[in-house]
């Protein structure tokens, strides 16, 4: 079963540590936002492969709710 | 000084151009590509963009706040908090370029803006410190273990460069201790371009209590008595209030008279916050650090003093000697609170809640209320800066009649389109055990189930 990764909070891309093939533990921090000056990790659902990473380090102006990663 | 730059942003920049107004100055915004609809830009008589949206490379550059003061004529330059307002190397740049700078000296700066040397200062003038280890510089940890014995556990792992609770972090015991000082040290490196650090002895149950003193430069100093901003979320002030509910009289002077001391013995210039740990159960208390700024929390100073603080800095950086300004004539009327209200999510984490400010209505200002802010309706909320949308406070005869105040005050503060903190604030205003006046730093942490359910 798939799992998407959303963003919990429009914002900035911080540090992206998963890569496509990645395999995950759940509770891994998959990448940090940056937002408002606080350090937002977003951690595996569940265990799994990483699927897509739709995010880079960098973005700016990305928008809550966003699929930035999908496991599978 | 007729024209001056506010190197700032948001309610800070707003209020220091409301002082400055009043003194009969021009006035220089600055604005980044992401604040060019800023209400602190349409305060300001003029205003300059100075950048792309990155902090680091507007509101923390250098070059071009100097270019925007050379292009409009500036003959001073305000810092607010924050950004570069505790930047000597700033300050000097300012002064170099023959602007007055609205501040400390930088070698003030300096001495109190490395937490390590300052506690030596304060140590010096005689304030007592909370127990700590020498400094740690990046991947040089040997020894660790030592110091922290010597410390005692449970202590803190502190960023030499950090502030305001940034690069902070608690150790239990030594099984920790080497694992969370390196995190520490990557987080300031990265954050503060410095992974300095050194261990503090942490207070389980702790107040935060600073003393607002003034400095005349050349070795007069007054305190504007206390303020407690123990309510704290992330080590991040969410309610503050002065008197400090429930501390003996006595505590208050020998903390006050010692921050003056420390304030008089460095020829300290302008406004400072010397802050305190304070024992909750005790009342011991130590200096923890300085800061060498006008603070977030300085209104309800105001409220109870009566003074200005932006106008006292800005009329002492114009070069007035303000030699009426004595201890005896700083009187302190009623009680104040102040709520910062931020955009996030108390419920997930206090998660940061950028997005377009659909509804904003704060409560009417006068008879006791005051509210500063930087914002207004149809603005979006960036994710770029500081969460604090706005600050309310109310100032009462008595700390019952504040709170009611803030109580009716909160009840009036309407956003949406965000979230806010609005209603976990009001649950603070009206937890019993903030009533009775039990603050301490872990407050939110032991009340979560009442106040973010």
């Amino acid at each position: 079963m798939a799992h998407e990764v959303e963003l919990q909070t429009a914002g900035n891309m911080w540090k992206v540590m998963v890569k496509p093939g990645d395999t995950v533990a759940a509770g891994d921090t998959l990448f940090i936002m940056e937002v408002m000056k606080m350090e937002v990790p977003h951690e595996a659902p569940a265990d799994g492969v990483v699927r897509a990473v739709n995010i880079h380090e960098g973005d700016e102006g990305l928008d809550a709710g966003f699929i930035a990663v999908v496991i599978d | 000084m007729n024209k001056i730059l506010i190197a700032n942003r948001g309610e800070i920049a707003c209020r220091v151009l409301r002082s400055a107004h009043a003194l009969g100055a021009r006035t220089v915004a600055v604005y980044s590509d992401a604040d060019r609809d800023a209400l602190h830009v349409a305060s300001a008589h003029e205003a300059v963009h100075i950048g792309p949206a990155k902090a680091a490379e507007s509101y923390l550059n250098v070059e071009a706040l100097l270019a925007a003061a050379a292009s409009t004529g500036a003959t001073a330059i305000h810092p607010g908090y924050g950004f570069l307002a505790e930047n000597a190397a700033f300050a000097a740049r300012v002064i170099a370029a023959g602007l007055v700078w609205v501040g400390p000296t930088p070698e003030q700066i300096d001495a109190m803006g490395d937490k390590e040397r300052a506690r030596r200062s304060a140590s010096a003038a005689g304030l007592p410190v909370v127990p700590g280890s020498p400094r740690f510089a990046l991947d040089e940890l040997e020894g660790l273990e030592a110091a922290a014995a010597a410390v005692g556990y449970p202590l803190l792992v502190k960023a030499s460069a950090g502030g305001g609770g940034i690069g902070m972090r608690l150790v239990e015991g030594e099984a920790q201790l080497r694992k969370t000082t390196q995190a520490t040290q990557s987080m300031a490196a990265r954050s503060f371009g410095d992974g300095t650090i050194f261990l503090e002895r942490y207070i389980p149950r702790a107040r935060h209590v600073e003393i607002q003193v003034f400095g005349f430069g050349d070795g007069r100093a007054i305190h504007l008595f206390e303020r407690d901003c123990s309510i704290q979320r992330r080590y991040q002030k969410v309610v503050e209030e002065t008197r400090a509910p429930g501390l003996p009289d006595a505590v208050r002077a020998q903390m006050a008279n010692a921050a003056t001391a420390l304030a008089a013995s460095q020829h300290y210039r302008g406004a400072g916050t010397v802050e305190f740990i304070v024992d909750a159960e005790t009342f011991e208390f130590f200096f923890l650090e300085m800061n060498t700024r006008i603070q977030v929390e300085h209104p309800i100073t105001e409220c109870v003093t009566g003074l200005d603080l932006v106008e006292l800095q800005l009329r002492l950086a114009g070069g007035e000697a303000l030699a009426g300004l004595t201890q005896a004539q700083v009187k302190l009327t009623g009680h104040a609170v102040e709520c910062r209200l931020y955009a996030e999510n108390p419920a997930k984490m206090f998660l940061p809640s950028p997005g377009k400010l659909v509804k904003f209505q704060l409560p009417s200002p006068g008879d006791g209320v005051r509210v500063d802010t930087g914002v207004r309706e149809g603005d979006t909320i960036t994710p770029y800066y500081d969460p604090m949308l706005a600050k309310i406070i109310c100032h009462a005869p008595t700390r019952a009649a504040a709170l009611a105040k803030m109580t009716l005050a909160l009840a009036a503060t309407q956003v949406e389109g965000i979230w806010t903190n609005v209603e976990f604030l009001r649950r603070v205003i009206a937890h019993p055990a903030f009533e009775r006046g039990a603050v301490f730093t872990g407050f939110i942490e032991a009340h979560k189930a009442d106040l973010l359910a």
